[in-house]
């Protein structure tokens, strides 16, 4: 009985692609566990938590993105979190009254470069990915001139914020999560997310089918380039500074959560539960290799293999279907 | 035709069939040295099959085939190459990003070393001002940059190039179909000098004129079949279109029409240049055909019709809704990775909603309602639409349209590879909805499919040039349309 009901659920897995990333992190977990002997995985959980949440962030906008078909991604998020954090530091200027007005500029800045993005690709029907670049070239420069390399630090009300705590959680996390569980609802209950989707499978179907398909991609260049400005906010604040690199580690980060989280490369069809295992798979990853000794190019050289590999897996599920 | 002569050509019981359709279905066919032989027949009569069996590029079933008294056992185009076969195809087949003389090269293997490209621009050059005298086209100018006239030009100018191996026949398909009337004349004028060399010709057009006054002999086509052959003197443009009809089948009853005068006008495509009065029109209630040979603008014009809807038009004037039934499944109607209810409601996500949110039971109880009046087999709607058959595909898409509040209803073509059953079935609705004031305009390339319509317009290259009333509507006027005088 039991193993049939455990068949049961084996037979699911492949419907449920997310699984997998989760299944993925426990197991890293467990075995950083091991390696500290269990000692500080409350701070581990804490730590990844928060790590991912970022991740999760950007990675939403990403697969909003490229779930407009194969083609389609946005390379400008570490310059546009890098500019976005820079401009929210010096909005806000160590004022605890400024700090809604800084978050606007961070909005308004990423969204910007989103209508950017949209304009390079629609007009100039450049491919996404040299526009985005493009774009994303553009902006560091600004951000090099603009921040001139010194870090402004954030209010102390902003940088207290990611310190609040509730239920032993940080209150920004639990915030991120409500966020993807909204993200969750457009992507499967709207018109929009139901837009994008259609998009992804057959752009020319979907135009015919009545979807007005320009708009769009507009909106969803201009939503993702928002969140990317939005968490180049709240990474100042993490960090207690603003930096030209600040996101750097996003443009890598952000396409893999979403690959590795069950979202399909040739577009059509996305999943926000996978994002959340695939961060925190990431997150723990370097964890792990952190506290083995490994250097930053061991990291790097892993997570790439990590995203080969299950990419690779996802194209054959792709054959079968 | 003179007794003695050798066959170029010669196949016997030649058939070829794609999956049920047979595509060729017993054919004897020569062509003689020096003869020049006009191929006609009506869409998916088997002119094409036929041709590209001649060239090599596809096998057949059963039959003999013999080109220059060799057999052809396996489909090889090399060889028929070889044994002197040219073709020049509807579908250009130069390299656009190539230059004309880069192009002639390709074809002329033997042409390598230094100085090739050169000899290569000297031989094309030559043929095409012995063919198209004053063509003004140079060899060291970019392909896809030349009107398609020209295009067409240095195509038909490439076959004729000789290297290596000897011409013997040459088959041009639709070879004046981008040419204005000047080149059309000089083409064919040079196919009569080349004939006289003894080159043997088959010789494919649209324009029964041209086919008429160029020909020696005249194969005509039906049913993968050839129906008629015989010397080109003996015939005329009524005796050519009769052949490619055949009998005039009996017709069904079909049923009386109502005329709908005073209905609103939906949709009117307005006559060039200002002058008054429409091409086309439709009111509520109507169900318009297009008609004509294939990709002869059809499809343009419903896109034209879609786009007048959301955009203004000046040519275009549309007043309602539309909606459009894909003919072509796979580009232009199914999402694959979504079930059958996914797709049957996407096109009415906005009256599916409520407060910014899709509803579940709305979605399924439209999507019941449909799988009920339309017979869509599936077990359960929520299952991929890749798991239903192509017919049923095809009634997810009607579904999705006619779910829509849509008031106009635009259809491609939508009956290819449907089953007859669901066919009937299918018209049955679409009489159902127009009664209750839709309107459907409906390419069809199928002649019983206008039996349902009200009105039925021609159109040859990209133009509505017939309108043909209910009554009016056979196979003898629409083809007569259709082939229309040579341009």
């Amino acid at each position: 009985m039991n193993a049939l009901r455990m068949n049961a659920f084996v037979r699911t897995l492949p419907a449920r692609p997310w699984i997998w990333s989760f299944i993925g992190a426990a197991i890293v977990f467990l075995a950083s566990l091991l390696i500290t002997g269990g000692a500080g995985a409350g701070g581990i959980v804490v730590a990844a938590l928060s790590l991912a949440s970022f991740a999760v962030v950007v990675g939403m906008g990403q697969m909003f993105v490229m779930s407009l078909g194969p083609g389609n991604v946005d390379l400008s998020l570490p310059a546009n979190i890098g500019l976005a954090s820079a401009i929210a530091m010096k909005v806000m200027n160590g004022s605890d009254s400024m700090i809604a007005a800084g978050i606007v500029a961070a909005l308004a800045s990423g969204m910007l470069i989103g209508l950017i993005n949209y304009g390079l690709i629609r007009t100039l029907r450049i491919p996404p990915i040299i526009a985005t670049l493009s774009t994303s070239f553009i902006v560091q420069s600004i951000d090099i001139s603009y921040g001139r390399g010194l870090q402004v630090k954030p209010p102390p009300g902003f940088a207290g914020f990611t310190d609040l705590r509730l239920l032993g959680l940080p209150v920004f996390v639990l915030v991120i999560i409500v966020a993807s569980i909204i993200a969750a609802i457009v992507l499967g209950r709207t018109i929009f997310g139901r837009s994008v989707l259609a998009i992804g499978q057959n752009m020319r179907a979907a135009w015919l089918a009545g979807i007005k398909v320009q708009r769009i991609r507009a909106v969803t260049y201009v939503l993702c380039s928002a969140l990317g400005g939005l968490s180049g906010a709240l990474l100042a604040a993490y960090f207690r500074g603003s930096s030209t690199d600040i996101g750097n580690e996003y443009l890598l980060m952000s396409i893999a959560v979403v690959v590795i989280g069950g979202t399909s490369v040739a577009g059509g069809r996305a999943n926000l539960p996978g994002l959340w295992g695939a961060a925190l798979f990431l997150v723990l990853l370097q964890v792990m290799l952190n506290t083995f000794g490994a250097d930053a190019s061991v990291r790097l050289v892993t997570t790439g293999f990590v995203i080969i590999a299950v990419i690779t897996a996802a194209g054959g599920r792709v054959a079968e279907r | 035709m003179t007794a003695g002569k050798t066959s170029i050509v010669a196949f016997s019981a030649v058939a070829k069939a794609y999956g049920n359709v047979k595509a060729l279905n017993g054919v004897d066919f020569v062509v003689d040295a020096g003869e020049c032989v006009g191929l006609v027949g009506h869409n998916g009569a088997g002119k094409s099959t036929l041709v590209n069996a001649i060239a090599g590029t596809i096998g057949t079933d059963a039959g003999r085939r013999t080109i220059a008294g060799q057999d052809l056992t396996e489909h090889s185009v090399v060889l028929a190459h070889k044994l002197g076969v040219r073709c020049v195809f509807q579908e250009l087949s130069l390299c656009p990003n190539l230059t004309v003389a880069e192009n002639a090269r390709i074809s002329h293997p033997s042409l390598t070393g230094w100085g090739s490209l050169r000899r290569a621009d000297a031989l094309i050059v030559a043929k095409l001002d012995d063919i198209f005298p004053g063509h003004g086209i140079r060899g060291d100018q970019i392909v896809g940059d030349l009107s398609i006239g020209r295009r067409q030009m240095v195509e038909v100018a490439r076959v004729f190039t000789q290297s290596v191996d000897p011409i013997r026949l040459v088959i041009l398909d639709e070879p004046t179909s981008s040419l204005d009337s000047h080149a059309s004349a000089q083409l064919l004028a040079y196919v009569r000098r080349a004939v006289a060399t003894g080159v043997s010709c088959i010789f494919i057009s649209h324009l029964l004129n041209e086919v008429l006054a160029s020909t020696d002999r005249i194969v005509v086509m039906r049913d993968g079949k050839v129906a008629v052959t015989g010397a080109t003197i003996d015939f005329d443009r009524e005796k050519l279109v009769a052949a490619m009809v055949g009998i005039v089948s009996a017709r069904q009853n079909s049923v009386a029409k109502q005329r709908r005068g005073d209905a609103p006008l939906r949709v009117a495509v307005h006559k060039k240049h200002g002058a008054a009065g429409n091409d086309l029109d439709a009111k509520a209630g109507e169900i318009i055909g297009l008609s004509g040979l294939a990709a002869h603008g059809q499809s343009n014009l419903l896109v034209r019709i879609f786009q007048a809807a959301s955009r203004r038009d000046r040519g275009v004037d549309v007043t309602a809704t539309v909606a459009v039934v894909a003919g072509d499944r796979q580009t232009d109607g199914v999402f694959p990775l979504w079930s059958v209810l996914e797709n049957i409601a996407v096109r009415s996500l906005s009256a599916l909603s409520s407060y910014a949110l899709i509803s579940q039971e709305k979605q399924r109880a439209m999507g019941e309602t449909w799988r009920q009046r339309l017979g869509i087999r599936t077990p359960d709607l929520g299952n991929s639409i890749l798991s239903l058959s192509g017919g049923n595909q095809q009634k997810a898409l009607f579904a999705r349209a006619l779910a829509s509040d849509a008031q106009i209803i635009l259809m491609d073509d939508p009956m290819r590879g449907v089953d007859i059953a669901t066919k009937l079935e299918v018209y049955a609705l679409i009489q159902e909805e127009a009664a209750k004031g839709r309107t459907f305009i409906w390419y069809t390339t199928e002649f019983e499919e206008l039996e349902n319509c009200d009105r039925v317009y021609v159109l040859r290259n990209g133009k509505i040039v017939a309108a043909l009333d209910h009554d009016e509507v056979n196979e003898q006027n629409v083809i007569r349309s259709s082939f229309g005088e040579a341009a």
